[in-house]
């Protein structure tokens, strides 16, 4: 199996863009991450896109075709890849597995979330569909009630504040306040997240990360011709997938994600690191409980500790374990299928030395860490300098 | 649902045992309805067809035979419910489909407690 690069990154702006539509979008981030890899379309292979729920949200389906008709990419193969939140670090995956294998040289992987073209109650609807529909749904939980139920019951094993819930809310805005394509280019207070409108309690609106529109794209090659491409290739140094039960009351643990600890087991095993390698990740902070639980199943810190080691600034850019430096979920936005592949787009800019303001010193791995409803799929990557 | 070759109890029903694959089958067992909240939270912003419910509490249940499952905790105030809460599981309407659709039930959980029974009778 030979080892995989990532030669080429894009992003849109992620917010809501009521002009701009779900073609337009994917072409924009394929576009311009061709241009960042400086090969020409007729030299890509295959494509992968992570998408969550085109059919809901756009009435369409079968966007693998749409999206490589609209690329100028036809006939090359292009699949689309769904685990709910955690579709484009899957297909991310899918084009990693690939380019290993060696079935495909040079793979376009994409992530694209078009949800601000129907109201905002259909688009919880349909983002609800992530979780049991006869089990869960059926019975009145809503997504944000799964999450919340797990902080509650974190908060009461281990004594997590809504207020250590809430700064990582407010890291991760200041961050986004860096990051040009963020959705929120705004900070806000430990107040400000306290006193906004409670949604499924203790979670309040700010503890939620936002209904967001946009793509990004990745173009994978096999590492040993990476440098005919750039000068700077981020190797993919280690992938890894888990799977875990869809209904949150049937999960081993309802304090963090078991998914998690799998997946990243295999990747860190994969890449021959371990968490204390690790210089800073893109954690998936759907919710802020979700971030506290990350850190703590990824290895950053105890069980337990999460809540304290955000209060304690261990994770703000400049911490000992940077998370989210692009501004999360909760700053950057979440165009659902797209996360996964933006989150690595962080890390590779964060790896290439170009992330301006929030930029990362003195380090050369990174992880991503993305993650499909209450924690159905886990998918975690490694990222290093291929220098 | 009882495995018949390693004794799991399960709820909601399986087809097939996740302990010990097919070596288990699957026979009906009725379970007895009383458990013990593990978390909850309470919804304030209603899913479609809940909006004159909330807010209510949504918890996860651990029932006593051992399978945990999620429902509403009704007839109550919601923060009333505390972690530990002893309940027991009812039959409910839960829901419409549309506004002259057949309606849907199932269950949903009740506090047992000497003080939520006194409050209740007024």
């Amino acid at each position: 199996m030979r080892k995989v690069a990532i030669i080429g990154v894009s992003c849109t702006k992620f917010g809501e863009l009521w002009d701009i539509s779900f073609r337009q979008m994917i072409v924009e981030a394929g576009a311009r991450a061709i241009e960042d890899a400086g090969i020409d379309g007729k030299q890509i292979d295959a494509m992968y896109v992570g998408n969550m729920s085109a059919g809901q949200f756009i009435s369409q389906e079968h966007i693998s075709s749409l999206i490589a008709d609209h690329a100028g990419l036809v006939p090359i193969p292009c699949t689309r890849v769904e685990a709910a939140c955690a579709s484009g670090g899957l297909a991310l995956r899918q084009g990693v597995i690939a380019v290993a294998s060696g079935i495909h040289d040079i793979v376009v992987v994409g992530g694209i979330e078009k949800m601000t073209d129907i109201m905002t109650e259909q688009t919880t609807e349909a983002l609800a569909t992530a979780a049991d529909q006869e089990w869960e749904a059926f019975v009145g939980a809503t997504f944000p009630g799964l999450y919340a139920m797990m902080a509650r019951r974190h908060m009461y094993e281990y004594g997590t504040t809504e207020e250590q819930m809430a700064m990582a809310a407010v890291k991760n805005h200041h961050n986004a306040c860096f990051n040009p394509c963020a959705q929120y280019q705004m900070e806000i207070t430990v107040d400000d997240v306290l006193k906004s409108a409670p949604v499924d309690s203790p979670l309040k609106l700010l503890d939620c990360s936002p209904i967001t529109d946009g793509a990004a794209c990745l173009i994978l090659a096999p590492a040993e011709k990476a440098k005919q491409y750039t000068d700077t290739p981020i190797l993919v140094a280690g992938t890894g997938q888990a799977s875990d039960t869809l209904c949150l009351h049937d999960r081993s643990t309802l304090t963090g994600l078991r998914g998690t600890v799998d997946a990243s087991r295999i990747a860190y095993k994969m890449a021959g690191v371990g968490p204390r390698d690790i210089g800073f990740a893109e954690v998936h902070d759907c919710f802020t409980i979700a971030e506290i639980m990350a850190i703590e199943d990824l290895g950053f810190c105890n069980k337990g500790e999460g809540g304290k080691a955000t209060e304690e600034g261990e994770t703000a850019i400049g911490g000992r374990i940077p998370i989210n430096t692009s501004g999360g979920l909760k700053g950057k936005g979440h165009p659902v299928g797209a996360t996964g592949i933006a989150q690595a787009v962080e890390l590779v800019l964060q790896l290439r030395g170009e992330a301006g303001k929030r930029q990362v010193g003195g380090t050369e791995i990174g992880l991503c860490h993305n993650v499909g409803g209450s924690g159905g799929t886990v998918v975690v990557h490694v990222l290093k300098r291929g220098d | 649902m009882k495995c018949g070759f390693c004794n799991k109890v399960f709820f909601p029903p399986r087809f097939s045992c996740p302990v010990c694959r097919r070596k288990g089958t699957l026979e009906p067992y009725k379970l007895n309805g009383r458990g013990k909240i593990v978390t909850f939270a309470i919804t304030h912003v209603a899913p479609n067809g809940f909006e004159d419910q909330v807010p209510y509490a949504i918890a996860i249940i651990e029932l006593e035979e051992g399978p945990r499952l999620t429902a509403q905790v009704t007839d109550c105030d919601p923060n009333q419910v505390k972690i530990g809460d002893e309940v027991e599981m009812i039959f409910r309407r839960i829901g419409q489909e549309g506004s002259d659709g057949p309606i849907y039930y199932g269950y949903k959980a009740r506090l047992i407690s000497p003080y939520t029974l006194r409050a209740n009778v007024k």
